[in-house]
């Protein structure tokens, strides 16, 4: 009889893709479906959801990525996720008509464990055998055909950094898909299998009429199980008596659980091989295996190790700082040009001061998410990754983290977003959400012009040891490692109340090296980058535009309009005086340090000269700059600035610096332009401008004590280090925590450590100068 | 009754008798494939001397020595 044709289905197929970590799952995904898979997450959890589409032979394949697994009994909500999906109980994903089961071809005695329980399941399955090349180098050879004869399912080899054996993957996905599943491979003892039917009738009884064979399994082997605490919800006591006499049973009749499990499934792993998996008795000694001696070692280890760590830190603050700078420079472009377009007016405002620096506030954070998903995706595609957490660990532990937050925390010293993004290489959740809760703690990029400005305004500029040592780089040191001096007491306070329970495993794999694929690294800086700006970008966007709507109304603008309008013109008309004056300026800086005399007199006359031109401009621009003080003073920001007044008094501060915190909302370095409006400046000024320094030194109380000392200046700093000022932070917590409940824990928390640090600051530093 | 943390030279290997405990601590090292009668090999020490780099079923693994407690061996 001729084969039947594979049945061609009208409607979509929905297949789970599931396997060990470190089986090039990715890239098997990848590889199948192409570039454009849709990302989320799935309700209530931070498992990320991704699916996507391939079309073969006519009938088109949904794929569901499910997270990197070593076996699927699931003891929290996120690893339920994959249990719900495959037994097609996940609402949003719908019912399975296929697994593809994807295993280390070079590493198969433990990859069938997980291949055992997927069995269990029952659904139609195919085995992957990727990295079938690492495998044979090794020379262990696999009898594929028998194997698929005694699991019987499709087995198929493949190569998928090659892109080898892809169409064999997908034909064997449609010859079972929707067809009927597997027989359980039934690993336990009969008396096993007994329990179970009576548990699932027992479950009947109770109103549970189609509770799965793999959900009775479950219930049986993993005491205090998530499956366990989800059906005790509704059956309290009653399903726990029921179970612990089960196991009682299964115990007297030599079944001790949970052990048992893992024997029975290893003794089958072992049973399936024999005579298919032949490994060669000496144990070759690979390159991978040198390297690795290399790279753990105690002084060559940690040398690479420091200057990884270096490469990636100097990639995302130095490297890309000139990407910054571009973006930055593309949005003073972008709002020259809308302001060249229009007439001033609270919709030119809108665009160029709200809708413009909201675009430019999120593309600002790219250059540096990109730069270490190059390197986070690099290191992980290579094998490194795990090493890197291997050297770290005992480090870590004494902060009460493993060494997966190690790459994390450091990257938040340049940026606080890509850091939290990159916690998603921490699969223990409770040190996840420790190292994200702590992560902006760290000093980041940001917090520099508030401490430059600061120190620039308030402390000497005394030097030490031959010029070597100062005090404002002393005092810049300092504040940069204060947050994570403070997050040390936070994280283990953390893991005190929390997230309280034992301490998790730090069973982690080490994988083989191998040489990282140049497609997979991109895609993932590609998928990050576009995370960022879709799910974190358009909240981040939001905030931008409240806060310039905060404080640009109530107040009439009329009068500003035209004063800008009049600086415009003005501007426009003395354009080359304006341009000599530059010149001259920038020859007399370099004559002043010659020091020729008497062509440094010949230039100040003729700066004298121009300036004397210029001077209704300045004016102009003074009168300006009164006026946007003034608007800003009454509008909604400023009147609430002051009604939080006594708030920030006990801090040494008045209504200017509350109002510069409120203002600074959606970025910390917004400060130093706000400050610069409200004196007066104009909000273009930067945190090396003396005119604001200047202007913080004599700014006074109504009783004409000047605001700002020392301890206002270290108050400040210190609220900075620890305040959560930063909306995209939050934004980035929002969605990697998938809850909203996260950044407003993150940002009370912080905000309160910061008004408690800048009021114990401030008194401290009052009493002791 | 020896435990893996009586390993202490890279190379020296065991043979692996029970995880004691049985909270979700040891069935995570059953799961990776640390059962009785599985032939376990020291590989080495991260530059602090913890965690442990061991080599089991053909793949390489890191536990602390917390963690390497729980295991029971046979030292071959």
């Amino acid at each position: 009889m001729p084969a039947a044709p594979p049945a061609v289905s009208t409607r979509s197929l929905t297949v789970a893709v599931i396997g060990n970590p470190n089986t090039g799952k990715s890239t098997i995904f990848t590889a199948l479906t192409g570039m454009h898979s849709l990302i989320g997450n799935y309700p209530g959890v931070t498992v990320e959801k991704k699916i996507g589409n391939f079309r073969h032979q006519q009938q088109d394949v949904r794929l569901v990525d499910l997270p990197g697994t070593y076996s699927l009994s699931p003891r929290s909500l996120d690893e339920m996720v994959s249990v719900e999906v495959l037994l097609g109980r996940q609402a949003e994903v719908g019912r399975i008509d296929a697994v593809v089961c994807i295993a280390d071809a070079s590493n198969l005695e433990r990859n069938l464990y997980l291949v055992s329980q997927v069995l269990d399941l029952g659904l139609p399955t195919v085995l992957v055998l990727n990295m079938w090349d690492v495998a044979q180098s090794r020379g262990i050879t696999i009898d594929v055909e028998k194997l698929s004869q005694t699991l019987g399912i499709p087995v198929v080899p493949c190569e998928a950094h090659r892109h080898r054996q892809i169409d064999a993957v997908k034909d064997a996905v449609l010859s079972v898909a929707g067809k009927n599943g597997v027989e359980s491979p039934r690993v336990f003892p009969a008396a096993f299998y007994d329990e179970g039917k009576q548990l699932g009738s027992q479950l009947r009884d109770w109103g549970e009429p189609d509770v799965p064979f793999y959900v009775t399994e479950r219930l049986l082997l993993d005491v205090g199980g998530q499956i366990e605490s989800t059906f005790a919800a509704r059956f309290s006591t009653r399903l726990t008596e029921v179970l612990a006499a089960a196991r009682e049973r299964l115990k007297a009749s030599g079944f001790r659980v949970p052990a048992a499990e893992a024997k029975a499934r290893y003794a089958w792993s072992r049973q399936v091989l024999t005579g298919i998996m032949v490994v060669p008795q000496q144990q070759q000694v690979t390159a991978s295996d040198h390297l690795d001696r290399w790279l753990t070692h105690k002084v060559w280890g940690l040398t690479v190790f420091v200057l990884i760590m270096f490469v990636v830190f100097q990639s995302i603050s130095t490297l890309a700082a000139p990407v910054m700078q571009l973006c930055e420079m593309g949005q003073q472009i972008a709002g020259d040009w809308v302001s060249s377009l229009m007439s001033p007016g609270p919709f030119r405002s809108l665009l160029v001061d709200g809708v413009i620096a909201g675009v430019g506030g999120i593309l600002v954070f790219l250059p540096q998410i990109c730069f270490l998903f190059f390197f986070i995706a690099l290191l992980e595609d290579c094998g490194y990754m795990a090493r890197a957490a291997f050297l770290m660990d005992k480090l870590m532990t004494k902060v009460g983290l493993s060494g997966k937050s190690f790459v994390p925390l450091m990257s938040s010293f340049a940026c606080a977003i890509p850091g939290i993004m990159a916690t998603r290489t921490i699969e223990n959740r409770r040190d996840r959400m420790v190292t994200i809760l702590v992560a902006p703690l760290m000093s980041c990029s940001a917090r520099f012009p508030v401490y430059t400005l600061m120190i620039a305004a308030f402390f000497p500029d005394i030097a030490w040891a031959g010029g070597w040592i100062t005090l404002r780089g002393v005092l810049i040191f300092v504040m940069t490692f204060f947050g994570a001096f403070v997050a040390i007491p936070v994280a283990w306070l953390l893991k005190k109340t929390m997230f309280r329970g034992e301490t998790p495993p730090f069973v982690m794999e080490l994988p083989s090296y191998k040489w990282p694929s140049a497609h997979i690294v991109l895609l993932r800086v590609y998928e990050s980058a576009r995370a960022f700006v879709i799910r974190a970008g358009t909240l981040i966007f939001a905030t931008s535009i409240l806060i310039w709507a905060a404080s640009y109304f109530p107040g009439d603008h009329t009068e500003l309009n035209r004063l800008q309008e009049q600086v415009d013109e003005a501007k426009v008309s003395l354009n080359t005086e304006i341009s000599e004056k530059a010149e001259l300026e920038k020859q007399k800086s370099t004559l002043s340090q010659k020091g020729s005399a008497p062509e440094l007199t010949e230039i100040d006359q003729k700066l004298a000269a121009i300036e004397s031109k210029l001077e209704p401009l300045e004016t102009l621009i003074t009168t300006k700059n009164a006026m946007s003080e003034h608007l800003l003073e009454t509008s909604y920001l400023g009147r609430f600035g002051k009604t939080i007044e006594p708030a920030v008094k006990p801090l040494g501060w008045d209504w200017r610096i509350g109002v510069g915190v409120l203002a600074s909302f959606p970025a910390r370095e917004v400060i130093v332009s706000t400050l610069g409006t409200i004196y007066s400046l104009g909000g273009d000024v930067d945190e090396a401008d003396s005119g604001l320094q200047n202007a913080l030194r004599e700014s006074k109380w109504p009783d004409n004590r000047p605001v700002y000392s020392i301890p206002v200046a270290i108050s400040i700093m210190v609220f900075f280090a620890l305040c959560a000022q930063c909306v995209s932070t939050l934004m980035v917590i929002r969605r990697e925590t998938n809850s909203w409940g996260w950044p407003l824990f993150t940002f009370t928390y912080m905000t309160v450590l910061a008004y408690i640090g800048a009021f114990l600051a401030y008194r401290l530093f009052a009493f002791l100068l | 009754m020896h435990t893996l943390n009586d390993l202490l030279k890279a190379g020296q290997r065991g043979l692996i008798l029970d995880v004691t405990g049985d909270d979700g601590v040891s069935v995570r090292l059953m799961e990776m494939g640390l059962t009785e009668g599985a032939d376990i090999e020291l590989i080495g020490f991260a530059p602090l001397g913890d965690p442990v780099e061991f080599r089991i079923r053909g793949y390489r693994l890191s536990l602390r020595k917390a963690e390497a407690s729980r295991v029971t061996i046979d030292l071959l």
